[in-house]
């Protein structure tokens, strides 16, 4: 799929769209692909503070358990309670309707140390040829 | 969640790039490179196999054909149930163990004929399991042959597998009664051996054609074209696993192991004290007169949160009490579902227990199994 410019990648998959101190965070369509079906979605609370490359939570597949790295430093404003009951919006919209939490950025200047689409784009078609090689 | 490269060369079944064609998502399996799912996802292959019918190819699995004048003393010998009992056509489950009565592997013994026996076992043991059975075969007046390599396994199940492989057969499906088998004509080919058998806790046939490329893909397409009016999944390992999870169907390396014995594991009532000598036997009637102090117990859980294997088991007060064999989601059932050893004083159905996931306790109910029984359907 095309990733899109409107935000930054990080190597774990995870995605952030920032829209001025606040950011939105989810999984990448290769993430949530690579999980197969999602059944459960684990979630910090509004509030808690994040360091970048933190664990913000889980999120399992019916096969595997997968660690959610935050992107970016900050604090927790708001969690898609959705995903609770209905995970599998995880696979159908990742990068839509699936976001993970925002957060309010504490040190924007590490959205630096992000991938933008085309370089995230050549990095999982890198990870695609390993994996078929 | 990406998979380490290796370079070690995994074994591949005759249908590998048929799996790979048809998208399917490849793990290293036993040592094996096998489908763990295909484009349709572990949920969809896992229901239709409850609710219509899915297609595996378990050609990772291990034959070992015992044959010769005293094979049914050998057999007898190494495996626990009572193969005098089986008449020629049929089939039980059963176990080879070690003489402490812990498991060298499960396996599901097939009577070919008055003195030929086919044993069917697992994929991540079977150099070991040959050996074993070869070496603990030799005093008998018996041949024992690895013949994994000449059959592609293939599992149809579900409670359409019947009508569908009725398309493809001359054989009396109907007459196959459970665990039994017959040899009959599939997809044109002679001689085929179909067994009423299989690995999901659902009704079903497994069938053993030749293991070459063509034949096996032949057979495969063939399966999956005659399968599309009942919705067929191409099912991998993944919907293996939580099918046989759902129906607690144990797995070596998980259930059951070099370290677990027989009545830890439950699995006493395939085994046949009454029989006669076997390899296990003593150190098993030991077990049972000293009493065991850990056995197998299904866990539903009660709060948010998936059991994996290998997670710890908390009693009420918190304290370490067991550990998880297998646990998952169960797709079916739509709940979270374990097995798990504690100790025989909370195994009682009812009691509350608990199990630590990534530090936290989530409360879990000990509760009756199998999770998942299919229901009786009128003939």
């Amino acid at each position: 799929m095309a990733y899109s410019n409107d935000r930054k990648y990080t190597k774990d998959h995870e995605w952030i769209k920032v829209s001025g101190d606040s950011g939105t965070i989810g999984i990448t369509d290769y993430a949530q692909h690579a999980l197969g079906d999602v059944v459960f979605v684990e979630l910090p609370k509004v509030g808690a503070r994040l360091a970048a490359s933190q664990s913000l939570g889980t999120v399992e597949s019916v096969k595997a358990v997968s660690e959610i790295y935050s992107p970016v430093s900050g604090e927790v404003t708001e969690v898609n309670v959705s995903l609770a009951n209905s995970p599998e919006t995880i696979n159908q919209d990742p990068h839509g309707a699936a976001w993970l939490i925002k957060v309010r950025l504490s040190n924007p200047a590490e959205l630096g140390n992000l991938m933008d689409a085309a370089a995230y784009q050549a990095y999982v078609a890198d990870k695609e040829k390993e994996a078929t090689a | 969640m990406i998979a380490p490269t290796t370079t070690i060369e995994l074994r591949k079944t005759a249908l590998n790039a048929t799996h790979r064609q048809m998208g399917a998502k490849m793990v290293n399996f036993g040592g094996w490179d096998m489908p763990v799912e295909y484009p349709a996802g572990l949920l969809q292959e896992h229901l239709a196999v409850r609710t219509g019918v899915g297609i595996f190819d378990v050609s990772h699995m291990g034959d070992i054909r015992v044959h010769g004048p005293d094979a049914l003393a050998a057999v007898q010998h190494i495996s626990m149930n009572d193969a005098s009992r089986l008449a020629i056509g049929q089939a039980h489950y059963s176990a080879l163990l070690y003489p402490q009565g812990t498991f060298v592997d499960d396996v599901i013994v097939h009577r070919l004929a008055e003195s030929d026996f086919l044993l069917v076992i697992n994929a991540g043991t079977r150099e070991k399991d040959f050996y074993w059975v070869r070496d603990n075969v030799k005093g008998f007046a018996c041949k024992a042959e690895d013949v994994g390599d000449h059959y592609t396994q293939l599992a149809i199940q579900g409670p359409r597998a019947m009508d569908l492989l009725a398309r493809l057969t001359d054989a009396n499906l109907p007459a196959i009664k459970n665990y039994w088998f017959t040899h009959a004509t599939v997809c044109g080919l002679k001689q085929v051996l179909i067994a009423r058998t299989g690995y999901t806790g659902e009704d079903g046939f497994e069938i053993y054609v030749p293991s070459d490329p063509t034949t096996s893909e032949m057979v495969w397409s063939r399966v999956l074209q005659a399968g599309a009016e009942f919705g067929i999944k191409p099912c991998g390992l993944g919907a293996r696993n939580t099918l046989r999870l759902e129906a607690k169907m144990a797995l070596y390396g998980h259930e059951i192991s070099e370290n677990i014995t027989v009545l830890e594991a439950g699995l006493e009532r395939y085994c046949k004290f009454e029989k006669g000598e076997f390899i296990g036997r003593s150190a098993l009637e030991r077990q049972k007169a000293t009493g065991i102090t850990r056995t197998l117990v299904g866990l539903e859980m009660q709060e948010r949160g998936i059991a994996r294997d290998g997670y710890n088991v908390l009693d009420s007060a918190g304290r370490e009490t067991g550990y998880v064999t297998s646990g998952s989601y169960a797709p079916y059932l739509k709940r979270n579902i374990a097995l798990a050893y504690v100790p025989p004083d909370f195994a009682a159905l009812g009691t509350t227990l608990a199990v630590e996931i990534r530090g936290q306790a989530a409360k879990a109910l000990v509760v009756s199994t199998p999770f998942y029984k299919r229901p009786k359907r009128a003939a």
